[in-house]
């Protein structure tokens, strides 16, 4: 299958649980389970070429200028975290199916799932870093919804606020990190950059970006000091627990850690940083460990300090280190998952997860007894299981490993951490399974369904399997390890047996082993020692770091944003024109290149009458009416000017968006109070005066400038002019370059208009769902209504020319490719004709006349542009390229069919819609407020004139 | 005429910068409509001022107006539209809302007056 569908089908697979929701839980589940099952399978399909040594790759590229493409490819490595992340993924999904309650939204919860599956593919499959960088955030963001999936536990939210910082952080660095490498291999390409290890060890930038590289990895795999978020992570589901915080999502950063070993690792940094993390985790993880009550709390540290050891083996920077690890990534999946999931069981059929309540269960849940105590000892390494084989490789390469020049310290601190480890595992069987049985159950267990406890046997089949028989897995580990290597090393010789004779590493498992029991022996008292011990609480201190933080950005930017817009406007204003005339004075301004023009009567008569409305509308803002009228002559005399400049198209849009707008704000004048108070000083008024004389005399003066001079280079308007009727087949340049040249801008800005429109229409739903809409039934109306209301000159007037407005718009959105008109025009003049009617005759009696609503009416016009777009693709074309030809009906005159035309339609009717949503949501309003709208055209008000019988006006209905 | 409508544009972005400076939502929609027309008029000057030479294409013609410009005012005319309609939305709701159609946030305590 091909990687491009194997990272894809999980993404896509993700919006099917949603809707299967409805269908019942087996359904939602099940077609989860097939989604990751094709996609496993797709990935089997590869097994051939990966056993041959063969590299897997697909490439598209995406933003080929910015080195951001989409390659993927998939190797030893990729194949083997993405048989985890699938095959795992396939058990975890049987299990939640029925680990979830039926409270529990299950579509939403597999949704998250497959999210996450895909962005983890995506990881593992990546072959260039920038991708890789956009699906690591993913596994973020689908890992912080997992966390807080049970929305209602805050300990659930907190967990999950308190992951995504942590692990946001840390890619944050990560980015640095990678966009250093990427610069310094030249590629952001994988494949090269594993090519090039010694220029990136002997670059100066080589330790930030290692630093910055590792913090990412760290954070994700939650090693020492970042390792406090994961415990916290469980306040999950226990199958998000299992899938994400043992087999998968903590194994991120290991992966990277890998997939960067060939050029990162064997430098005296990396060793020193990688190493001693990983060992300071592996024992700290361990000691906590054994003192947690919490069967979950004490896996997660488990796995901090399982990870650890696997961190510490890839920091040793030795092949054989390497093929430790990922043989310990491989048993530890295993073995983890399953105690995990048994965990979960326990906590399914108990009701508790406190080790303290539970012991006993051995005989009342021998299943699961059976499951965990083979998980739990392999984890502890004990011979004849996968846990043995892969502790033992770690403790001899302790033994070859020499930190800050102290041989005996890392063998030392190795056998103290499988010591503990060991401990917490037999505490782990001890006190859950072994013991007496007891009453006091919050309910008493017994084995859960099959559907349950079968995913973990699977596992630990896979355990006892690998654990008898290394030899079955071995194979198979140093395919991988050659991968993780790359050129830098040979894969060791060494074999998987479980007896390497009296060997050191021998006597330290046993060491480990009988200290561990001997732990269990002095638990209690080591336990109230530990309790006495004073420890620092990382939540506690991450909440101080994220409270003086918050504090920190309050000082700050409170001050800056006090909420007042007049005050950002002033300071915006006054902070532009002065950057402008920094560039001004500093830049140099050359002679005037342009003639003024002669200005006859009539610019001067529309100038004065500009500015003789607008200085008006200044002195007399304060009627709100007639500065409603004064903005119109403004709009008006911008409209003349527009074709006296030569611009009929922009006239005709300027004209009749004027007609809207005024239409619109009158409609809100109607709620609004009729004057403005007068409420600022004298002095606050000459300041902004002043502001407003600095901006407007820095717009003269920009404009003046450039009237007078040509444009430094050839404007691209001269390709236009030349191509317009030639490929565009239009004479109207100006609808060419909407519908044609820059067609994805309209294509844009009318999805813009509709999104507008329907926020406008979000807006007033929320409005008369609220508290507004009783202000609104009993709001007064504070004008005189009119006594009739639908005067009968205008009714019979608005009908009779609404035809003839139809034609029109038709007639211009006809000749708009050759002659002054188009789609946005004929849109705004067929709104008009309609909003005459709403005005004339009633909102009821128009609305009640109109099929198609006008969200439809939007979408159906982004959906035709979108198509008539798409449709240059069957021809091999770029998304809409045009064509166009001419045909001949007799006995027409040949005319032109153009697939602009059609765009012009889409462009047609997001507009009508736009404006006609917007308009009807105010009227909506305006209905609200007085309800008594009569359904019939031309009545007159009854309640005017009391003396009047109240006929309601039925006589006239149908003129 | 350059001197014409330049200064047009320095008179409606003077008035857009004033009213845009009140405290009532009502002028402050009001300057920003004038501030659009300001803008929109910049825009289209960009492709400097000719007079009687569309850009429409004919046979005598030689000499045309740079469309471009008008092409991307033309979007922005009804862009504006849809701009000035959430904006007014916006003022209407918090006036219905609160029965104050102040800009600022009003200092706490303060009714909205009737």
């Amino acid at each position: 299958m091909s990687l491009f569908i194997l990272v894809a089908l999980p993404f896509l697979g993700a919006l099917l649980p949603g809707l299967m929701n409805a269908a019942g839980r087996a359904a939602c589940a099940g077609v989860t389970f097939t989604v990751s099952l094709a996609a496993f399978i797709g990935l089997l399909t590869n097994l051939p070429a990966i056993l041959a040594g063969e590299v897997v790759t697909a490439r598209v590229d995406w933003i080929p200028s910015l080195g951001m493409n989409f390659t993927l490819m998939l190797d030893g490595l990729g194949f083997f975290f993405a048989l985890l992340i699938l095959g795992i993924g396939l058990l975890i999904i049987a299990y939640a199916r029925h680990y979830l309650s039926r409270n529990d939204n299950m579509g939403e919860f597999f949704t998250y799932l497959l999210l996450f599956q895909g962005a983890m593919v995506g990881i593992v499959l990546s072959d260039n870093i920038l991708l890789l960088l956009v699906f690591w955030e993913l596994t973020s963001l689908s890992s912080f919804l997992l966390i807080g999936y049970w929305k209602h536990l805050p300990e659930g939210r907190q967990g999950a606020r308190m992951a995504l910082t942590v692990t946001g952080m840390g890619g944050l660095a990560m980015i640095g990190g990678m966009l250093i490498l990427g610069q310094i291999a030249g590629s952001y390409d994988l494949s090269v950059i594993l090519q090039n290890r010694e220029l990136i060890q002997s670059s100066p930038l080589y330790l930030p970006a290692l630093i910055l590289i590792l913090l990412g990895c760290f954070t994700k795999s939650a090693q020492f000091p970042f390792h406090f978020w994961l415990p916290h992570a469980m306040a999950a589901p226990t199958p998000v627990s299992a899938y994400l915080h043992s087999a998968t999502m903590v194994k991120a950063g290991i992966f990277l850690m890998a997939r960067m070993w060939p050029v990162l690792s064997g430098t005296p940094e990396w060793f020193a940083i990688v190493t001693t993390a990983g060992l300071v985790t592996m024992v700290l993880g361990a000691v906590i460990a054994l003192f947690k009550h919490d069967l979950k709390a004490l896996l997660a540290f488990s796995t901090v300090s399982h990870l650890g050891l696997i961190t510490m083996l890839l920091g040793t920077g030795t092949a054989f280190g390497a093929m430790a690890a990922m043989f310990h990534i491989l048993n530890h999946a295993t073995f983890k998952a399953a105690l995990f999931m048994s965990a979960g069981i326990v906590d399914h059929e108990a009701h508790t997860r406190d080790i303290r309540r539970l012991g006993g269960l051995r005989t009342l849940m021998p299943i699961t007894f059976t499951i965990a105590t083979l998980a739990a000892l392999s984890m502890a390494g004990i011979p004849l299981l996968n846990g043995f084989l892969s502790k033992e490789m770690m403790l001899e390469e302790a033994n070859h490993t020499v930190l800050f020049g102290t041989p005996w310290l890392v063998p030392a601190l190795a056998t103290f951490g499988s010591l503990f480890s060991a401990a917490y595992c037999f505490r782990l069987i001890g006190h859950t399974f072994l013991g007496p049985v007891r009453d006091d159950y919050p309910t008493k267990p017994h084995d859960p369904g099959t559907g349950l406890w079968l995913p973990p046997a699977f596992l630990v089949t896979l355990v006892v399997v690998i654990g008898v028989a290394p030899f079955l897995a071995e194979p198979f580990v140093k395919l991988v390890t050659a991968s993780v290597l790359g050129d830098a090393a040979e894969v060791p010789k060494a074999y998987f047996k479980i007896w390497h004779g009296l060997v050191p590493a021998l006597f330290m498992s046993i060491a480990a082993v009988v200290g561990g029991l001997l732990m269990m022996a002095i638990f209690n008292p080591a336990l109230r020692f530990w309790d006495a011990l004073p420890r620092p609480e990382a939540k506690v201190i991450f909440e101080a770091i994220v409270a003086a933080a918050a504090r920190l950005a309050q000082t700050l930017i409170l001050p800056l944003h006090n909420g007042s817009f007049t005050r950002y406007a002033a300071i915006g204003t006054v902070a532009i024109v002065g950057a402008g005339f920094y560039a001004w004075a500093t830049g140099t301004v050359g002679a005037p290149t342009r003639e003024i023009q002669a200005a006859g009567i009539v610019p001067i008569v529309g100038w004065t009458l500009l500015v003789a409305a607008t200085v008006a509308l200044v002195i007399f803002h304060r009627n709100r009416f007639l500065s409603l009228i004064l903005i119109g002559i403004v709009g008006l005399m911008v409209s003349v000017g527009f074709v006296f400049f030569s611009a009929p198209d922009l006239a005709m849009t300027q004209f009749t968006v004027e007609v809207v707008t005024i239409i619109l704000l009158l409609l809100a004048l109607n709620f609004l109070p009729n004057r403005t108070p007068v409420e600022s000083s004298l002095l606050r008024r000459v300041r902004d005066m002043g502001v407003a004389i600095v901006g407007g005399l820095a717009t003269f003066a920009l404009a003046f400038h450039y009237l007078l001079r040509d444009a430094v280079d050839t404007p691209i308007s001269e390709f236009h002019l030349a191509n317009s009727y030639k490929g565009g087949g239009g004479t109207n340049v100006v609808n060419v370059i909407l519908v044609d040249f820059r067609g994805f801008d309209t294509y844009g800005e009318i999805i813009v208009l509709g999104i507008a429109a329907l926020l406008i229409y979000a807006l007033t739903e929320t409005l008369l769902d609220g508290p507004v809409r009783a202000r609104l039934l009993n709001r007064i109306p504070d004008q005189p209504r009119a006594g009739d209301m639908h005067p009968m000159m205008m009714v019979v007037l608005t009908r009779v020319i609404m035809p003839v407005v139809l034609m029109v718009g038709f007639y211009i959105f006809l000749r708009g490719h050759n002659e002054p008109g188009g789609g946005f025009i004929a849109g705004l003049i067929v709104s008009i004709g309609v909003v005459m009617q709403y005005m004339a005759s009633g909102f009821s009696w128009a609305s009640a006349r109109l099929k198609y609503p006008y969200h439809g009416v939007i979408g159906a016009g982004v959906l035709v542009a979108g198509f008539t777009g798409i449709g240059s693709w069957f021809v091999g074309k770029p998304f809409l390229t045009s064509d166009f030809t001419y045909v001949r009906i007799p006995p027409f005159e040949k005319f032109e069919l153009a697939t602009a035309a059609l765009f012009d339609v889409g462009v047609f009717l997001a507009v009508v819609g736009a404006v006609m949503l917007s308009l009807e949501s105010f009227s909506r309003l305006a209905r609200r407020a007085h309800t008594d709208d009569n359904d019939h055209p031309m009545d007159i008000d009854p309640s005017r004139d009391e003396e009047t019988p109240p006929t309601s006006g039925t006589a006239q209905e149908g003129v | 005429m350059e001197l014409l409508v330049a200064s047009a544009i320095g008179v409606l972005t003077s008035a857009g910068i004033y009213l845009m400076l009140r405290l009532r939502t009502f002028p402050v929609i009001l300057g920003i409509s004038l501030l659009t027309y300001a803008v929109n008029v910049f825009l289209f000057a960009s492709g400097r001022l000719t007079v009687g030479a569309p850009p429409v294409l004919r046979d005598d013609m030689t000499v045309y107006t740079d469309p471009l410009p008008q092409a991307l005012v033309l979007t922005a005319i009804v862009i504006s539209f849809g701009m000035t309609a959430v904006v007014v939305m916006i003022g209407l709701g918090a006036f219905l809302g609160s029965n104050d159609d102040h800009v600022d946030d009003q200092p706490e305590g303060s009714e909205g007056q009737p």
